[in-house]
């Protein structure tokens, strides 16, 4: 069940990604951006975290869930360390993220040649 | 419509009939499916992760956002994930893969320039704006949200 979920609501993010491309003539990094901030403020209304519990990897894979992280850290470590923490905490969820895209991201531009 | 000279006045409109009409229902179709997949498949992996290797329904997430990475960059460098993109629009840009795509595809556009001034300096090109946005919108609603439970 939770796989139907995580079908409807990463395809339902992805249909509302596709009309701001077509219909508002957005570029896709626009749409990447606005869709990390639309993450954190769900994230700040306490909204993504029902969303994750109900659909999973829906929920978690699409770009949105990188705003949620970032937020999510950030306050947990405020929690204990005041306006510190907020900037101690931000990457503490979205690291394994970053680092594999870095890590990866280069690994594969040295080994591989341009296509196209 | 021949008749008249093309002038900027007419050029949009004398344009627009040989311009492909995009196809909004499909499109998002497309688009839904193909997000929809590479969810259900992340699922699966973090399904996988729970069940196998001792993780939880909270931390499962990072090996597989990391899993995701590791396979969308190296589509990317197979040439495989830009043919998705162009079919899925997106469909392969919104999901966590398509972050990665942004970064590989362009370290690799520019790897002719060198590892340092090419690969290295662009791999954020196209990915910084979704951290720098992420990181500013969450750093201002760590600070509101923090004041808040203060008040409160």
């Amino acid at each position: 069940m939770t796989f139907l979920w995580a079908f409807i609501v990463g395809g339902g993010i992805c249909v509302i990604g596709q009309i701001l491309l077509d219909v508002f003539k957005l570029t896709p990094a626009h749409v990447m951006s606005s869709f990390v901030v639309a993450g954190a403020v769900l994230d700040a209304f306490d909204i993504y975290d029902k969303l994750i519990e109900f659909a999973g990897a829906g929920a978690t894979v699409p770009i949105t869930s990188f705003g949620h992280s970032l937020l999510h850290g950030a306050m947990e470590q405020s929690e204990k360390h005041g306006f510190i923490g907020i900037a101690v905490g931000i990457f503490e969820l979205t690291s394994a993220g970053i680092a594999s895209a870095i890590l990866f991201g280069f690994i594969v531009a040295v080994f591989f040649k341009p296509k196209g | 419509m021949d008749k008249q000279p093309l002038n900027e006045q007419n050029f949009e409109n004398a344009v627009k009939s040989y311009q492909p009409k995009p196809s909004y229902v499909m499109n998002c179709i497309k688009a839904f499916i193909v997000g929809g997949l590479i969810c259900v498949f992340g699922e699966l992996l973090s399904q996988m992760y729970i069940h196998w290797f001792d993780y939880n329904e909270e931390n499962a997430m990072n090996p597989t956002v990391a899993t995701l990475i590791l396979l969308a960059a190296l589509a990317t460098g197979f040439g495989v994930y830009d043919k998705l993109g162009q079919f899925a629009g997106a469909g392969s840009a919104v999901p966590v893969t398509g972050f990665a795509n942004s970064i590989t595809s362009a370290a690799l556009e520019h790897k002719s320039e060198g590892l340092v001034l090419g690969v290295a300096t662009n791999l954020f090109k196209l990915a910084g704006s979704v951290i720098v946005f992420g990181v500013v919108a969450a750093y201002v609603l760590g600070i509101f949200r923090y004041l808040w439970s203060l008040i409160f």
